[in-house]
Order: C-alpha cells, then structure tokens, then sequence
C-alpha cells in the first residue's frame, strides 16, 4: 500500500478512532430501541448475508483470475477464442436469480409487515400523535390530551405510536432513527408512521430531509419514558400558560427561525392538525378531485402516478 | 437596464469567491495571452471551436469535464472540511448559505458537468470510428450540443461570481426550489443551466442514435457492432427517451416560478409529489446514461488486455438492453418514504433489484473473459479491476436501499451518499478514467504515462474507500446527508477520516495531471505510430493515431465481430493502398458557437429579468440557425490526392518505425 508513505496521518488515526468503534451502542440502526427498528436491522443484516454469497465470490474470483491469468504466467492456459458456455452462462443467471427471488420474497413480506401506515396495536391502547414540520423546528400536537410541543416528543414505552405526519412548509422527513422507520412531512398531506419505542431514554429525532438553511438544526428529543412517568409529563405540558391556535398563534410559530428551544402549549384544539393540513388543500383549489383526508388517499394518488 | 441585477449581487465580500475569481481571471488571461502570443487565434476557431469533427468535439468535452472535476472536486472538499470541523455545535468555516449551494453545485456539476460530458464527450471520440464512418449523422448538430452544453457550464460558473447558486439540492425538490421558497436567483441559473444543457444532450441523443442506427460500415450488423457502441446506443435511447421529461419538469418548474404559475406549489393545487415523481422518471435512467457506457469501456478494455474474445457477447448485449428498459420502471425507489402503500412499494423495490440479475451477468462475464486470458496489467486493467470489485459492493448496497422496509431507516442518510459514490466513482469515474487512458492514443498519436496512470488508481480507489466507509458507519449512527454541522461529536473522527480519504483523491487527481504533463513532454517517446498501440480487437485500432480527420480512407468492410482482431489474425489487413478516392465530408460552422454564445446570454437575462437581453438572446440565436438552414454551402470533398499524401506519410511512418524495430527505444523520438 504506497500511499501510506505519503500521509503519515492515516497511520494514527485508526488509533483514533478505536475508542469509538468499540464503543458501538452510538449506533442506532445497529442497536435499536423498538421493535420496528429491530425488524429493520434483521432484514438489513439478512440482505447483507444474503448478498455476501455473490459479493465474496466475485472478489475472490477477481482477485485470484487477474493473478492467475497475469500475461507473465505462461503456465496458465490460454483459449483466446472461447467466448461462450452455456453451463457457465446458466450459472451466472441462476445464481443472482435466485437470490433476488429470495430477496423479492422477503421484499414483499417486509413492504407489508413493516408499512409505515400499519397499527401496531388496536386503537384503543394506540397514543396518537401529530406531528408537523415547520420551518425550521417540529410541531407535535397530542389531540386527545389536547396539548402541543415544539422540538420534544414524549411517548410512553410499549405504546403503540402512530405519528401522523404533515408539513406547514417545504418536504421534510419525520425520522427517529433509533426507533426505525421515517415518513415524508408534506404541505397539505396526511402521513403515517406507527413506531413503539420498547425502552426508555432519550432519542435524536431530526429532519431526514433537506428542507433549507436551517434543516442541520432541525432536531428534536423522542423522549420514551414508562407510563406513569409519561401522564407526568402531560400534566406538566398542560400547565403551560401558553396555548397554540390556527388563526392567532400558530403563523407566528409558523415563520422561519432556527434552534428554537423546547415550547410547551396546553388548551390546543385537537382540529389543529386538521386546519394546518387543510389550509393548503382548500386554497384556490376547485371543487372535486380532492382527496379527502387520511393517508391512504394520499397514497392512491402517488401509485395512480 | 439590467434586470433584478445590481452591484449587491457581486460577492466582493466573499474571501473565498474573490481569490477564486482573481486566480480563475488570471488563468483566463494567461490563457488568452498565451494564444495572442503565438498567434492561435485563427486556429482556435478554424481547428476547434468550429469543428465538427466528431473526434475534436469528444476531445473538448472531455476536456472541459476535466476543467469541471477541478471546480466539483473543490466543492467537495470544501464539504469534507466543513463536515469535519462542524460538530457538537461548533459550525465550521461555512455557514448554510453556503454550504447549501456547495453541495447544490457539487451535485449538479459532478453529473452534468463532469459525467455527462465525459461520456459524450468517450462516445463522440470513438462510436463513428468503432462502427467505421466518417463523422456522426447530424455534424452541425454534434457542434451545437457541444455549445449548448457550454452554456450550461457558463451560466452555473457566472453564478458563482454574479449572484448565487440554488440552494435546494441538485434536483431541487418542490417546494423548497419554488419561488415562495426559494426567491433568489440561484434556482433560475439552475433552471436555465440545465434547460440549455439538457437540450444539447437530448441532441446528442438524437444524433448518436441515428448514427449508429444509420452510418454502420459494409458488414457491421447490430450483432458485429462492439460492446461499447452498443451501450452507446442504448444510453442515447434512454437520452431519448428521459431527457424530454426532464425539459418539461424544468419548463414547468419555470412556469411556477416566472409565471405564478402552481403545478409544483403546495397550495392553489399544486402536486409536490408530481415533481419528485418527474424529476425521478428523468433522473433513475439518467443513473444508466452515465454507467452503461462505462460498461462498455470495461468490456472493450478487458477483451483487449486479456487478449481473448469478449465472453458472453450476445449476453452482454441483452444485459444492457434489459438494464436499460428496467431503469424506466424503478424510479420510486427514490421516495419510498413518502407514503405509497405496502404494494406499490413492493413493485418498485423488487423491479429495482432484478437489475441486480443481468449487472451481475455483467461482471461475471468480465470475469470470464479474464479466465484463459493473458492479462496485462495496464492502467486501463488496474481501473477495471477496481470497478469491479468497488461496483460489486456499490451494487450491494444498492440492493439494500431498494428493499423498502430497509429503506425507511436507510433514506436520506449517509448511506445514500457512500451508495451512490461507491457506484459512480467505482463505476462512471474509473470507467471514464480507464477510457481516457484506452483512447487516449487514438485521439492525439501517443499513449498516456503508465506510472503516473497507476498512482492515479492507487490514489483514487483508497481515497475512496478512506472518504466512504466512514460514511456507510455514520449512517448507521442515524448521520443524514446534507448536514451543515451535527450534534453528536462522536461522529467527528469518522467525518475526519473521511476528509483524509478526499485528500487521498486530490492526489489522485493530481497524479492525473502530472501524467499529462509528463505524457506530454515523452510524447515522441510514447508515440502511437501503428494507430495499434494494445493490440486492439476493433476498427478504431484499424486507422493512424490520431485518426486522419476522415477516419478511414476506404471505409472498411467487416465480417465478423471484433472485426480488426479477425482480420490480423488471418494476416487479412493491410493498410490502406491506392487507388483513393475524393471523401465527402462536412464544413466546420460557426453557427454552433454563435447560437451557444447566444444562449448564455438569454440565460443570463432570463435570470436576471433583463428582458431586452432576453430578446437579443433570442433573437441571436433564432437568426444564427436560420442562417446556417439556408446556407447551402455546408459539405466538400478531400481530394483522392489530399487523402494519398495523408495515408502515404503514414505508411513512411510505419516502414521507418519497422525497419528500426530491433532498437525503437533510441529512434522512435526521430521518426515522429
């Protein structure tokens, strides 16, 4: 490896990073704290093996045919016009064939069990929540217990989750990595995503989706906590002396800022999401053709693309 | 008088952009000097801005993708610092402001500005000689797409000095590159930087296609052509077939912003999801425009340094053609997240890893052909060798983006960004670098430095492994693209190590310019005087190095696939003999140069609202090309004696270096 004489400073810094390989629990796709997350790291680790068994090959084929058949070695042999065989085509066909089959196979379960949209519980235990993203912060509205927050999310542990999700601005994407799958956060559209976090503790949850100048600082705390520990946490919300209405307080939360801190609001009409969705749908728009409400009309219109 | 545009939107205030423009001034002025100096002038515009040589174009589009990659590179390791400074809220050297527009430009640069003419500027320089004709189908044409593209790379330069670039990301997403959101002028140079471009290139399309459809030589059937000229063709139907949409996705992103208009806006109606969908249905093939044809360099290269037929031919063939019709059926595969249902997801995921089938039959039958073969390790060979492995894992990890439920964790991270770098860089640039290296000899009459060559691809493939690895693991620790700066500071070491791995790749990049530097100066040393200098298996190795500006002086007559292979192993060939004839061939026209000139000027006012500039752009260019319709004086013939006295000095060249072949190293420099 020559380039290694050219920078001394590759040397030590594998030396530098050894701490931080060993510390691996940063990693959240690898050590997810949900079961939709755990799911996703199975099938990834899963397709990974799966494609090991054409990926290694090809390496090593490559590695020992170049060496093997290197013009020096006059002692390999030498057909310069064979350029065909059936067995060897049906091979390289059948091979990749049939792990793609598998991976379809496990493609098409998976698109099912893990859909975003898909309830992971029955209604009744399912904590809605809705969140919006705005530009450059998240709105979450809990509409049953008629509060809101911004840049925190707290939700009790081994609660089935469903997000709603929209956007009062540009596209952006509701992520919390650590908990598995994310959902685009669109103007005038209702999004789901059904996650449950099974520990407690606090999680990144950001923007996954370039949205302008402030998108790097578009964080926010996914903040699992037990039941009793959660119903606390409402109550405090509720104390907030500040409330959160469509027409007199929202457009002011609504305008670009960036790094804005953890807000609190209680008394939040649980019509809010609705209107936020709404007002871009009904603005100037004739009447039909409208797609009403839920997600999955939103999601016929994208697959009658 | 000029629009929106006033001194304000002069950076002077930028550090970075003034020294940038005082050293881009002085390089333009010592260049400009320089030809005023020993009198080029004249034969800058009579050898080369006029040209339709299909040879000299591929050249200058080669070049100027070279230019660009100095201009896309810089972006990226302006980001690579960036990322490495800016963590646990410290917020580097570059504010959003600009960092958004350097990932913006990095993006848009790299693929239109870099690849694209890369791989047209490969196939102008050799399909014509491969199918053995004379020039393209449309030669006027040919210049006008090379202008038009030069346009396209004015406008976004201009933008870095008069204004700003688009800060949307390099499709520009709606809404956010909406007029609402994005009320500066950096999305309209966007707009118009690619509207021009991207015509040029639907041209070329149009102009390869018939080419290799229509002026193949005596013998050459669909199932003769090489490996290269067929990817060729399928890329420039997937021109065809994509870049209109592209036209029109932009044309009405236009409409939104100039007009008020609301296809794309989130209210009054508008569908943001109908232009992620369009932009997507241009953009997956255009991902094929760029890798097919890379493909073709890798097959061309192996069966010629292996010396050995091409395994699996007419599997190859239908490999690309399937890949080609598959990439029309997968671009959903770029938005998984955004909500389609469970069965939609599932199509397009398992549509986009069937790709995977006939791209692996690919490597293997690379693979195949290296079995029982005798391979040299040349440049060429070392970058494929790279691809394959590099591509492979690409792929891999393609793969795992396309399954969907993987996907949801996967989007818009890091990992997107090592997927498509692991197969772009291990497949387009080390395509395209192996293909610089193959031709290089065809198109100027000496072979490239091996040494610097090899410490390119040594540089280049561990810069790229130092530079993405740490990207595939940040990933995993929930790092997303397009980050100004992060919270976490533990990601910094693997953003470090990733900077190291792009100052890899800037010493590769050097290496590369050492090795025309050095290539240059031994070119008597290096020179190509066969027009063979692999031992080359296709008719492009047929003709002197560089190729006579009519390619053939009789055109040849094929029979068989890798037809100059067969015709030297049968002791068939022989260089071309008298009788000659005269050969018709077209006029160099300054109509293309002038309607590009044109062209950026009627960007630029479109830009900037200077609506008198807009109709003199117009204007100009509409007149140029009616002037080039009705002028009936556009083709000539090479008398038989030109072409005698052309052919006979090649042959002197051949005798003499025969003769001496026992002691070439002392005088091959006096022959040349």
């Amino acid at each position: 490896m020559r380039k290694k004489k050219y920078s001394p400073i590759l040397t030590r810094l594998p030396l530098l990073l050894l701490p931080v390989l060993l510390s691996g629990c940063s990693s959240a796709l690898m050590d997810p704290q949900g079961p939709v997350g755990e799911a996703q790291k199975t099938l990834i680790i899963t397709a990974f093996l799966l494609m090991m068994i054409v990926v290694i090959p090809v390496i090593v084929m490559t590695v020992v045919f170049g060496w093997r058949y290197r013009a020096s070695n006059l002692a390999a042999k030498y057909t310069p016009d064979w350029a065909h065989s059936n067995k060897i085509e049906i091979v390289v066909w059948l091979i990749p064939s049939v792990i793609i089959l598998i991976l379809a196979i496990i493609t098409w379960k998976t698109s099912h069990s893990l859909a975003p949209q898909k309830p992971l519980g029955t209604k009744a235990e399912t904590l809605e929540i809705q969140a919006v993203s705005l530009d450059w912060k998240w709105l979450f509205i809990y509409p049953e217990q008629d509060i809101a927050t911004v840049n925190e999310v707290a939700i009790p542990v081994d609660v089935p989750v469903h997000f709603h999700v929209s956007s009062g601005s540009v596209m952006n994407s509701f992520f919390i990595p650590a908990l598995g799958s994310q959902i685009y956060a669109m103007a005038g559209m209702d999004n789901d995503v059904n996650l449950i976090a099974s520990e407690a503790g606090v999680y990144d949850g950001r923007s996954s989706n370039y949205s302008g100048a402030g998108f790097s600082k578009m964080l926010f705390d996914a903040r699992a906590m037990p039941q009793g520990e959660f119903e606390a946490w409402v109550d405090k919300v509720k104390q907030a002396p500040k409330s959160l209405t469509f027409n007199d307080t929202y457009p002011t939360l609504a305008e670009p800022s960036t790094n804005v801190p953890v807000l609190y609001f209680s008394d939040v009409s649980p019509e809010l999401y609705r209107n936020i969705v709404e007002s871009f749908k009904n603005a100037g728009r004739e009447a039909g053709g409208n797609n009403g409400g839920d997600g999955e009309a939103s999601m016929s219109a994208e697959a009658a693309e | 008088m000029f629009g929106k545009l006033s001194l304000d939107d002069i950076p002077y205030d930028q550090p970075i952009l003034v020294v940038t423009a005082i050293v881009i001034a002085l390089g333009g002025l010592a260049i400009l000097g320089g030809l005023t100096y020993t009198k080029r002038w004249k034969w800058l515009w009579s050898e080369w801005l006029t040209t339709v040589d299909h040879k000299k174009l591929g050249i200058m589009y080669f070049l100027v993708a070279l230019v660009m990659l100095l201009r896309g590179f810089a972006d990226a390791i302006m980001m690579r610092t960036q990322q490495a400074m800016a963590a646990g809220g410290a917020e580097g050297y570059l504010p959003p402001e600009h960092y958004d527009q350097i990932f913006t430009a990095h993006g848009v640069i790299m693929i239109f500005f870099v690849a694209m003419p890369m791989v047209i500027g490969l196939m102008n320089l050799v399909v014509p000689l491969q199918i053995g004709a004379r020039d393209v189908a449309f030669p006027f044409m040919n210049n006008l797409s090379f202008w038009l593209f030069i346009a396209g790379v004015a406008l976004t330069m201009i933008s870095l000095f008069v204004g700003e670039f688009a800060k949307t990301g390099w499709l520009a997403y709606a809404p956010l590159s909406g007029i609402k959101y994005s009320p500066g002028v950096g999305v309209d140079y966007w707009i118009w930087g690619l509207q021009i471009s991207g015509i040029g290139t639907t041209l070329t399309g149009i102009n390869f296609f018939v080419t290799i459809l229509k002026m193949r030589t005596k013998g050459m059937t669909l199932f003769r052509m090489p490996i290269f000229t067929w990817t060729a063709l399928s890329t420039n139907v997937l021109i065809i077939l994509s870049f209109p949409i592209l036209t029109a996705t932009i044309a009405l992103l236009t409409l939104d912003r100039y007009l008020g208009m609301n296809f794309f806006t989130n209210d009054m109606g508008g569908n943001i999801m109908m232009y992620v969908n369009l932009i997507w249905a241009w953009g997956h093939p255009e991902v094929y425009i760029l890798i097919l044809p890379a493909f073709g360099v890798f097959s061309e290269v192996v069966a010629t340094f292996t010396k050995k037929r091409l395994f699996g031919y007419t599997t190859m063939v239908w490999a690309t053609a399937v890949i080609a019709f598959l990439s029309f059926t997968v671009w959903l595969h770029h938005f998984f997240t955004m909500g389609a249902g469970a069965d939609v997801n599932s199509f397009f995921g398992i549509a986009t890893m069937i790709i995977a089938i006939p791209t692996g039959v690919k490597i293997f039958n690379w693979l195949f052909t290296m079995y029982r073969g005798r391979l040299s390790f040349t440049s060429p060979v070392l970058w494929t060798i790279g691809f394959i492995i590099t591509f492979t894992i690409g792929g891999m990890t393609g793969v795992m983006l396309s399954i969907p439920a993987a996907n949801y964790v996967l989007h818009n991270s890091l990992f997107v960004i090592a997927h498509f770098h692991n197969v772009i860089i291990g497949g387009v640039v080390f395509g395209m670098m192996a293909g610089m290296t193959y031709w290089f000899p065809k198109a100027f009459g000496f072979t490239l430095n091996e040494k610097w060559g090899k410490r390119s691809f040594w540089f280049w493939i561990t810069g790229f492994y130092v530079a993405f690895m740490p990207l595939y693991v940040l990933s995993f620790f929930g790092a997303m693209r397009r980050m100004q700066s992060y919270a976490n500071p533990d990601w910094q070491p693997y953003f470090i190590v990733a900077w190291v791995g792009a100052i890899l790749i800037l010493l590769g990049i050097a290496c590369t310019a050492i090795q025309f530097v050095v290539s240059v100066r031994d070119r008597k040393k290096n020179v190509d005087i066969t027009g063979d200098p692999w031992d080359g298996r296709t008719l492009e190795w047929a003709t002197s190095s560089p190729a006579p500006h009519y390619n053939f002086a009789h055109l040849p007559h094929v029979e068989s696939r890798d037809a100059f292979w067969e015709l030297k192993k049968h002791g068939k060939f022989e260089q071309s003999a008298p009788p000659y004839e005269d050969i018709h061939m077209p006029r160099n026209t300054a109509a293309g140069p002038i309607i590009g000139a044109f062209s950026i000027a009627f960007g630029f006012a479109l830009v900037w609202h200077i609506w008198w500039l807009v109709g003199v752009g117009a204007a100009g260019m509409f007149i140029a090309f009616m002037m080039r319709v009705f002028n009936d004086d556009i083709d000539y013939y090479i008398p038989a004696a030109e072409v005698e006295r052309i052919e006979k000095e090649h042959h002197a060249r051949l005798v003499n270096a025969g003769s001496d072949a026992r002691n070439e190293d002392d005088n091959l420099g006096v022959q040349a």
